[in-house]
């Protein structure tokens, strides 16, 4: 009967030899490395004819914001798409493990991906880190079986819900989601409701900002709106942009260093396959 | 305002589940909090193991889940073996199981009920630390605490069907009224002879309790109808 226990991971999951010493290391006022987190504002609702995902694109790194641009809405299979909130490296590692995995099932069934397929993969994963891979994520999808949309939780939890929302500025998309949301949108209401959702969490929460990117999954079809909206354009001082004259900048020595001479051509027959 | 949205997933929760003549009510409410956020306000806590076997699940929401992924691929598995349906005993026992032999990481407490032709209905409890313990009713969860006084007077054997719907749902419904981690609606399974029943109660179908008033409209709709006429003196 002990074996039932041992059933649980045995291979990988968190190692938790270093906790200790780490602990240690933070008592001795050694501080721990910040991470890139995707603050984030990232939401997905089910629409009449499948799912729509939307999410800002600024990654921040503590209070500076590291990427203004950045790809939140992951690809996991041709009919199924992910967005991630959390810290960014394991957003990205945990979507394209179960990508590449969602793939090799592919070939091995030589079926069409189902979105519980991706979901299990995702919480069994995250399940046996404990909470560690700090990935927060907005799964949807269409498959055989119709259209799917989850939340799934650092911790390996998950939800099925008609609309969802995470990340720092879930509490500013989901205010707009409970108060415009209904069954049975079509795909232009659904598109303005996310970039909406999005847009107030972009404006309200801090640790969300730039552009709406839009991924619309219907049955057989997948529309990726990359900066679907762009509300943040940078404002120049002049409406020509930066104009740098020559002069504007003191040059204090030159050094020319002829390169051909360095460099030998020879003569030589093609490459042949 | 210290809403931590890193928190592990909780099931606040009020989770009841109570035998009657010829069967269980399972009962649940349906809120997941993140700390202080509620994470999903319309959550099943009432999952199906076999055709004949529902638990309720409370605690962690990651814990309970994931045992009770593992529990439903064994339970298949000696359900194929056995070659019938298993009992509820034997489903009660592989959620002790796994509870008491990963006691250690675990935090989730379950109540595991259903009918099968030996026993009848039968509930059994399985808490924080893996203890099984059949019961005639039992109840768990945070919202538990406010109930206990509550089924010493209004429990009794050899209910109806009815009679232990209505109870589980009034019951359920105090609950909630009193504990902030439970809120939502109210989900019930009824599972005997005949076969499984899951009914949903919505919040405005739920009696007002003391202090509680009447829903309204908001009077923010008034405003978006036609503006008023300006005022002339």
């Amino acid at each position: 009967m002990a074996r039932l226990a041992a059933d649980a991971p045995t291979k990988g999951g968190f190692s938790f030899d270093l906790c200790q010493r780490n602990e240690m290391l933070l008592k001795k006022g050694m501080h721990l490395p910040t991470f890139r987190k995707t603050g984030t504002t990232i939401v997905g609702l089910v629409f009449q004819d499948g799912v729509i995902l939307g999410a800002d694109t600024r990654a921040t790194e503590g209070p500076i914001v590291a990427d203004k641009n950045c790809e939140k809405i992951h690809y996991m299979a041709p009919n199924i798409y992910c967005c991630g909130a959390g810290t960014a490296a394991d957003t990205e590692a945990v979507t394209d493990m179960v990508s590449s995995q969602l793939q090799l099932h592919r070939y091995a069934t030589g079926r069409e991906s189902r979105v519980v397929t991706a979901l299990t993969l995702l919480k069994s994963h995250l399940f046996s880190y404990q909470g560690h891979v700090s990935a927060a994520l907005v799964l949807g999808g269409v498959d055989i079986t119709g259209p799917h949309l989850h939340t799934v939780y650092p911790h390996g939890s998950t939800d099925t819900l008609p609309f969802a929302t995470m990340g720092s500025g879930s509490l500013a998309a989901m205010a707009v989601f409970e108060s415009k949301f209904r069954e049975g949108l079509t795909k232009e209401e659904g598109i303005k409701l996310v970039s909406e959702a999005i847009c107030s969490g972009i404006f309200n929460d801090l640790g969300s900002g730039s552009n709406v990117d839009v991924c619309v999954i219907t049955k057989g079809h997948t529309e990726y709106l990359r900066n679907h909206q762009l509300p943040n354009p940078r404002t120049y001082v002049s409406s020509r942009g930066y104009n740098f004259v020559k002069g504007h900048t003191e040059v204090l020595s030159t050094k020319i260093t002829p390169l051909k001479s360095k460099v030998e051509v020879a003569e030589v027959d093609a490459m042949e396959e | 305002m210290d809403l931590d949205l890193s928190a592990p997933h909780s099931l606040g929760t009020t989770i009841i589940g109570v035998t009657y003549d010829g069967g269980v009510v399972l009962g649940a409410d349906s809120r997941t909090s993140t700390g202080m956020y509620v994470a999903n306000r319309a959550s099943d806590k009432i999952t199906q193991l076999t055709d004949n076997v529902y638990i309720c699940r409370s605690g962690s929401a990651a814990d309970s889940q994931v045992i009770s992924d593992y529990v439903r691929y064994f339970l298949h598995q000696h359900t194929i073996q056995l070659g019938q349906p298993s009992t509820v005993k034997v489903a009660a026992n592989l959620v002790r199981l796994l509870s008491y032999q990963n006691k250690n990481m675990l935090q989730m407490g379950i109540i595991v009920g259903g009918w099968d032709k030996y026993e009848g209905g039968q509930i059994y409890s399985v808490p924080l630390g893996g203890t099984i313990l059949k019961q005639p009713f039992a109840i768990g969860g945070s919202g538990s605490s406010y109930l206990y006084g509550f089924f010493d007077q209004a429990w009794k054997e050899g209910m109806s069907k009815d009679e232990a719907e209505k109870l589980v749902v009034k019951a359920v419904s105090l609950a909630i009224a009193r504990d902030g981690a439970s809120g939502g609606v109210v989900r019930t399974v009824t599972i005997n002879a005949d076969g499984v029943t899951k009914n949903f109660y919505s919040g405005d179908s739920l009696p007002l309790w003391h202090e509680e008033l009447e829903p309204h409209n908001s009077l923010l709709d008034i405003l978006s109808s036609s503006s008023p006429e300006p005022m002339s003196t």
